[in-house]
């Protein structure tokens, strides 16, 4: 009222409150990578610039198995969801609408409102008894789990790049003599590419950075990362830790980035 | 409802037969097309021509493949194609978006119907280039898809749809998306590409201006019907009802009392309201009687002093001047209105103002009764 416009920058605080939500948020990540680079071992007094503790993470063999494992995980976990998701997506969007698509893209999205800490526990009885009746003990139980977690996050990206496409191009295609799986491999698969890739980019992110679900399903000696590093937190603490995170950080950054580009440039 | 459609006989490229299409079921059920039947001749520009939802382009779908028909069959040479998918048919479709592949250049959008045909490599280069030419865009072959003109991208879809050289090109309102002088050198070019082609044509427009240029015949469709179908001086001269007549040009009305039969088969002689008398136009099949309706084109009557004599009467309420033409709006003696067209030539003055009581003088053969 008053003035034409509505800005919300005119509010009396709001640059204030802005400041203070991105320094919450960010001084603990900045202070997180400050003191992987100290020398000495604590992680809140400075000690000296050094790159000790990375090298120390590098050599660390429990550290070496945990971050291959968080690997094989996330590439399998997110390959397999992906594939899952793309048909998913194929099947809920090339259709014409009928009774019951709504509560399939609930059906599928579902595994984003569960709480993660309910899935992790039916998942614990249920493979607990598994493992038992098979005698089988490997990784084979985290990458189902992951899998079926990950399969909604490829799916969201994937399902908006289908429905934001031209649906006469595929029209176009079979006008032209293609079949349905030439017009799937020439037309939908090279336009769906980008929807594809960051499905898998957001799955594997997801994948490698689980904490609870994987916590509850692991057998003795399956550490990721990120549990290895909670099991590192509670003993004694050194900028070991830090450094993984940093390490983390960099990563997540690097593929969030190259997707960002990836998209833009096949939209 | 076939129709008797003159003496030459052509060779039939398409005929739909009794084609009846529902979208839907139950209460929300749409019948699109109903009871449709149309012969389309080889190497013929045909038109369907109607306003939208009139079920035009359902029945372009239904020819290329992407609707099955709920009843009825389409030939194609004599062979019923209305079940087979669209991927099976001799019929290619230029898109009213163009649907050009935006990950593949000019040149391998214009190949790939050949491509899927599993041409060999040296026979497809060829008639790319070809169609290139055809189009006039051979220096563009390599460019992406984003990076040529509206007009242009017209053409490559063209030439994509032409490139295995289909029995049928089906034409969904192409150039829609065209600014007005654009579209009007496409509309030369098509039927340039139509002629060295020698493809059947089949034309979706709702431009009635687009369909009387370039069409060999014109089906004029409401309703999911077909009401008339005729070349375009048959539907533009002889509507058969009131919905053509109205669509198709700017037309006058006359309510009419038929006196007899005058000498010729297809003639009546009417009664128009002031007691003179015309011979009127019948069309195919009608046995008028009573009460009817005629139509007259504007530029079919002029202007003429009273004591000059017409056959209607009446006084001018307005003179519009409009470039190439003057409309004169005339309010008959009965409260009717009637509109005259009279074409302007250099230096002479409209002959008529507001206020002038005048004659309206119909030209021999431009009266049709229409079909009610």
């Amino acid at each position: 009222m008053g003035s034409k416009y509505f800005d919300i920058r005119t509010l009396p605080g709001f640059a204030f409150v802005a400041m203070v939500t991105f320094f919450l948020l960010y001084l603990p990540i900045a202070a997180l990578v400050a003191y992987a680079f100290n020398a000495g071992s604590s992680i809140s007094d400075w000690e000296g610039f050094s790159f000790r503790w990375f090298a120390s993470a590098w050599q660390n063999t429990a550290v070496q198995d945990a971050a291959m494992r968080s690997l094989v995980i996330a590439v399998v976990a997110s390959t397999i969801a992906t594939a899952a998701a793309t048909t998913a997506a194929l099947a809920t969007t090339r259709t014409n609408a009928y009774r019951g698509l709504t509560f399939k893209y609930a059906f599928i999205n579902t595994p984003l409102m569960v709480p993660e800490i309910v899935t992790a526990v039916a998942l614990l009885i249920v493979f607990s008894r598994v493992k038992i009746w098979t005698g089988y003990s490997g990784l084979g139980y985290l990458i189902a789990a992951h899998t079926a977690f990950c399969i909604p996050f490829a799916y969201l990206p994937i399902r908006a790049r289908l429905e934001s496409m031209d649906s006469s191009l595929e029209r176009a295609a079979q006008d032209l003599y293609a079949t349905p799986w030439m017009t799937f491999r020439r037309v939908t698969m090279p336009l769906l590419r980008p929807g594809i890739i960051a499905g898998f980019m957001l799955a594997f992110v997801i994948s490698l950075d689980d904490v609870v679900i994987t916590e509850f399903v692991k057998s003795g000696g399956q550490d990721t990362l990120p549990t290895y590093m909670l099991g590192q937190l509670r003993r004694e603490t050194t900028p070991e830790v830090n450094a993984i995170a940093t390490v983390f950080l960099a990563l997540s950054v690097l593929l969030v980035t190259a997707f960002f580009f990836i998209n833009r440039r096949k939209a | 409802m076939p129709k008797p459609e003159g003496v030459q006989e052509k060779r039939i490229a398409v005929e739909a037969r009794g084609i009846t299409k529902i979208f839907g079921a139950g209460e929300n059920a749409l019948r699109a097309l109903d009871n449709v039947s149309v012969s389309i001749r080889q190497n013929e520009f045909f038109t369907l021509l109607g306003p939208s939802g009139c079920g035009k382009t359902t029945l372009l779908r239904l020819i290329a493949g992407f609707e099955y028909p709920s009843e009825g069959a389409i030939l194609l040479d004599g062979t019923d194609i209305a079940t087979l998918p669209p991927f099976k048919r001799p019929v290619n479709t230029v898109f009213q978006s163009y649907a050009l592949f935006p990950h593949l250049t000019v040149a391998q959008n214009i190949a790939f119907g050949l491509e899927m045909l599993g041409k060999p490599r040296a026979e497809i280069n060829a008639r790319v280039a070809q169609m290139l030419k055809l189009v006039q865009m051979e220096e563009l072959g390599q460019r992406r898809t984003d990076q040529i003109s509206g007009g242009q991208a017209q053409r490559v879809a063209l030439a994509r749809a032409l490139a295995p050289s289909p029995k049928v090109l089906l034409l969904d309102e192409p150039l829609s998306a065209l600014d007005y002088k654009l579209r009007k050198e496409m509309q030369i070019e098509l039927k340039r590409m139509q002629h060295e082609t020698g493809i059947t044509f089949i034309f979706v427009t709702h431009d009635q201006e687009e369909a009387l240029t370039m069409s060999d015949r014109i089906a004029v469709m409401s309703k999911g019907k077909i009401l008339q179908i005729g070349g375009p001086r048959d539907i533009y001269e002889r509507p058969s009802d009131r919905f053509v007549a109205n669509f198709i040009g700017e037309t006058n009305f006359i309510d009419a009392e038929i006196d007899g039969a005058t000498g010729g088969a297809a003639a009546v002689i009417a009664r128009l309201p002031g007691g003179a008398q015309i011979a009127a136009g019948v069309p195919d099949g009608m046995v008028p009687r009573g009460r009817v309706a005629i139509v007259v084109r504007p530029e079919h009557a002029v202007l003429a002093r009273p004591d000059e004599g017409g056959q209607l009467r009446g006084t001018v309420e307005n003179v519009v001047y409009s470039g190439t033409d003057t409309h004169f709006h005339v309010r008959l003696d009965g409260g009717n209105p009637f509109v005259v067209r009279s074409q302007n030539r250099r230096g002479t003055e409209a002959a008529f103002a507001a206020g002038d009581p005048v004659a309206v003088r119909i030209q021999d053969g431009a009266a049709q009764v229409l079909r009610d």
